[in-house]
């Protein structure tokens, strides 16, 4: 998808629309899991939408309300304005491809993908047809016959996609689907599911709790925790514009400073830091002016410099990654603070353990948080 | 012959003797507790029989196979086929048939019901299902005696609510004793039904469900081909003692519904015929093994491969 395209985007249908769901499980005796709290989020047509959080965020229970395996406590889940909450899986133009696979044992590679269309009543050269088309879509022609206990876990895979696929749902639901392959098997599988979807032209529902997985492959992501959406956007607007302290934290790493604000505008505000320093910093939306707030900064938008900088620190310990080096610093305030620079040249960096040395922000870098 | 190749020789040899020596006890077993007296069954059907009872040893006669398929009449030396055993063996079959099908429609539901209970229910109804064994079968046969005779809870019951005025004559037919071995074997099937299923991944349901199978079609192409082995289990559990009971016929038939247990015990007791009763036991291991045979052949093939 080309940049700039995300004007067109908003124009497009919506494909998913829940509306204040919320699901509450009945546990024994009095204890009651409210796995999700007042849920709205709108998924749009032709979008490859990301539900990101920790496990037990609900997540995965949104997931399900959308396959039709649990029905939501309150609320309506809209499939192109239909609502679909109380309908039954088998009634849904949704798929699913499941966190293990969950294929038919008893069948060959061919009659788990041909099954769906068997279901809809579709007659047998259609069905043929469809799954020589799923196969050659995901590159898996010469194992039709095959039982699915003979083949790989990747291969596995590719046959729970095509079996999804097949029946052209309007969604496609993926929970988890690469959290059992090995990590070389799962960045090949991470570039196919983009290919897949561009191809297919389906929206696609993921659900992951690798935040990596989630930047790489998403149009938008929802972050989730503890049964609410906290922030919808693109990859590039969760990460450098997190609105609270959690998806700040849970996505990449950030350093937080206590700051107070002096006077804010808009979007923008003046904060001084505890060692009496004044900096710019971006507002979150729907921000409450108050006198203590908590700002972020990623560690590759901070700079080491020997003498000056708007912070100071001590080195506690540097480690190389290879493409970057990781600076650990204890500040004054005692607050541990993280700088990432690149490995641009090959000479050393000239920084050692136990050196005082000064921090400079990249402008607009520092992030007010909601807590 | 290399130096090497004799000790490799030798050693298989050594290996050879250890093995057959460490299986003897085993083999000694099997040999006394099934072969053997098989083996005892099988001369005994073929001497002659003795005058109260037991065989006249060494002397060989066909007789007893004969009378297991033919009656000779006492008059006129005519022979015809034997009616009588005949309409027990169709009995029989029938009975043990309709026993296994009934205690599959009932059992499969109650073993699904225990397998998606939470975990630490399970263990309870499945403790509750094997009661009953706790019981001698006899006093479990009575028990069902006790409510379908004329006088029993069924028949009052009916009666005191005007549904029927004269008792229902459900003792000493083969209702009755459908009743009595369905009760007695349910839980052979329910068992090994309910190990299949606890063991079976029901994400396969929800596949199913997901690519568009109403709840019965999840049932007949994923559920019950994913536990055809406790199936099949369940079924020669229930099957084969079914096929050869003894005591439910017994008690609840009475002595015109008999099966082929009542016929071969009357052989080695009041008829005096132990030839006979030896054939029979035979002619059963063989009826058994070979609807087993059938059964299995069939079951393996529907299911398994559903093919396009």
């Amino acid at each position: 998808m080309a940049p700039g395209s995300a004007l067109i985007l908003v124009e497009t249908a919506v494909a998913i629309d829940a509306i204040g769901v919320s699901k509450v499980f009945k546990g024994s005796g009095q204890d009651e899991v409210r796995a999700l709290d007042h849920v709205s989020v709108a998924i749009r047509e032709n979008e490859f939408f990301t539900l990101l959080g920790p496990s037990g965020c609900g997540k995965t229970t949104l997931l399900r309300l959308i396959a039709g395996f649990e029905f939501p406590s309150a609320g309506e889940i809209r499939l192109y304005g239909e609502d679909i909450a109380l309908l039954p899986p088998y009634k849904r133009p949704v798929n699913t491809v499941f966190q293990n696979y969950a294929l038919f044992p008893h069948m060959t590679v061919a009659e788990n993908i041909g099954f769906g269309l068997e279901m809809l009543g579709r007659g047998r050269d259609e069905i043929s047809a469809r799954v020589s088309e799923m196969l050659r879509l995901v590159q898996m022609q010469d194992l039709r016959d095959r039982k699915t206990s003979q083949i790989s876990g990747g291969q596995q895979q590719r046959v729970a996609l095509a079996r999804a696929l097949a029946p052209k749902p309007k969604v496609l639901l993926l929970d988890e689907p690469l959290s059992a392959l090995d990590f070389k098997l799962r960045k090949d599988m991470q570039i196919e599911l983009k290919r897949l979807q561009h191809e297919t032209g389906i929206t696609f529902i993921f659900v992951t709790h690798d935040q990596e997985e989630a930047l790489t492959m998403s149009d938008r992501i929802a972050v989730m925790n503890k049964g609410r959406i906290l922030q919808v956007g693109n990859p590039r607007d969760i990460y450098e514009r997190p609105q609270e302290r959690f998806v700040a934290n849970f996505i990449g790493d950030t350093n937080m400073l206590q700051a107070k604000v002096l006077k804010s505008k808009g979007d923008h505000a003046t904060l001084q830091l505890d060692n009496g320093l004044k900096l710019d910093a971006s507002l979150p939306d729907g921000f409450v002016a108050k006198d203590k707030v908590t700002a972020a900064v990623r560690p590759e938008h901070a700079q080491l410099v020997r003498t000056g900088g708007a912070l100071t620190g001590l080195i506690s310990n540097i480690v190389f990654f290879g493409t970057d080096t990781h600076f650990h610093l204890q500040l004054r305030d005692g607050a541990p603070f993280v700088v990432r620079q690149q490995n641009a040249t090959l000479a050393p960096t000239g920084f050692v353990v136990g050196q005082t040395v000064g921090v400079t922000l990249t402008p607009n870098a520092l992030r007010v948080l909601k807590d | 012959m290399t130096r090497a190749e004799q000790v490799a020789k030798e050693f298989r040899a050594t290996d050879i003797r250890q093995r057959w020596l460490l299986s003897a006890p085993s083999l000694f077993i099997i040999f006394c507790a099934a072969i053997g007296p098989l083996l005892v069954v099988l001369l005994y059907s073929f001497m002659v029989k003795g005058d109260y009872g037991d065989v006249k040893y060494w002397q060989f006669s066909g007789l007893g196979w004969f009378e297991v398929f033919f009656q000779r009449d006492i008059f006129d030396e005519t022979v015809t086929l034997a009616d009588a055993h005949l309409n027990i063996f169709g009995r029989s079959l029938l009975l043990a048939t309709v026993t296994t099908a009934i205690t599959f429609a009932l059992g499969f539901p109650t073993a699904y019901f225990i397998a998606t209970r939470p975990e630490r229910w399970r263990n309870i109804w499945l403790f509750l299902i094997t009661i009953p064994f706790w019981t001698n079968i006899l006093i479990r046969t009575f028990a069902i005696q006790e409510t379908i005779r004329n006088e029993g809870v069924i028949n009052g019951a009916l009666m005191a609510w005007g549904v029927i005025d004269q008792p229902l004559q459900i003792m000493y037919t083969n209702t009755a004793i459908l009743m009595g071995m369905t009760y007695v074997f349910l839980p052979l099937m329910v068992l090994p039904v309910y190990a299949a299923l606890e063991k079976m991944d029901f994400r396969l349901v929800e596949a199913g469900y997901d690519l568009y199978a109403t709840r019965g079609r999840v049932l007949r192409r994923i559920i019950l081909p994913l536990t055809k082995s406790g199936i099949i289990a369940g079924s020669i559990l229930v099957f084969i003692p079914a096929l050869g009971a003894y005591v439910t016929p017994r008690v609840l038939g009475g002595g015109k519904n008999m099966m082929l247990g009542n016929l071969i015990e009357l052989q080695f007791g009041q008829g005096r015929n132990w030839p006979l009763g030896a054939a029979l036991s035979i002619t059963l291991l063989v009826i058994v093994t070979l609807a087993l045979l059938v059964y299995v052949r069939n079951a393996s093939k529907s299911g398994a491969g559903h093919g396009h």
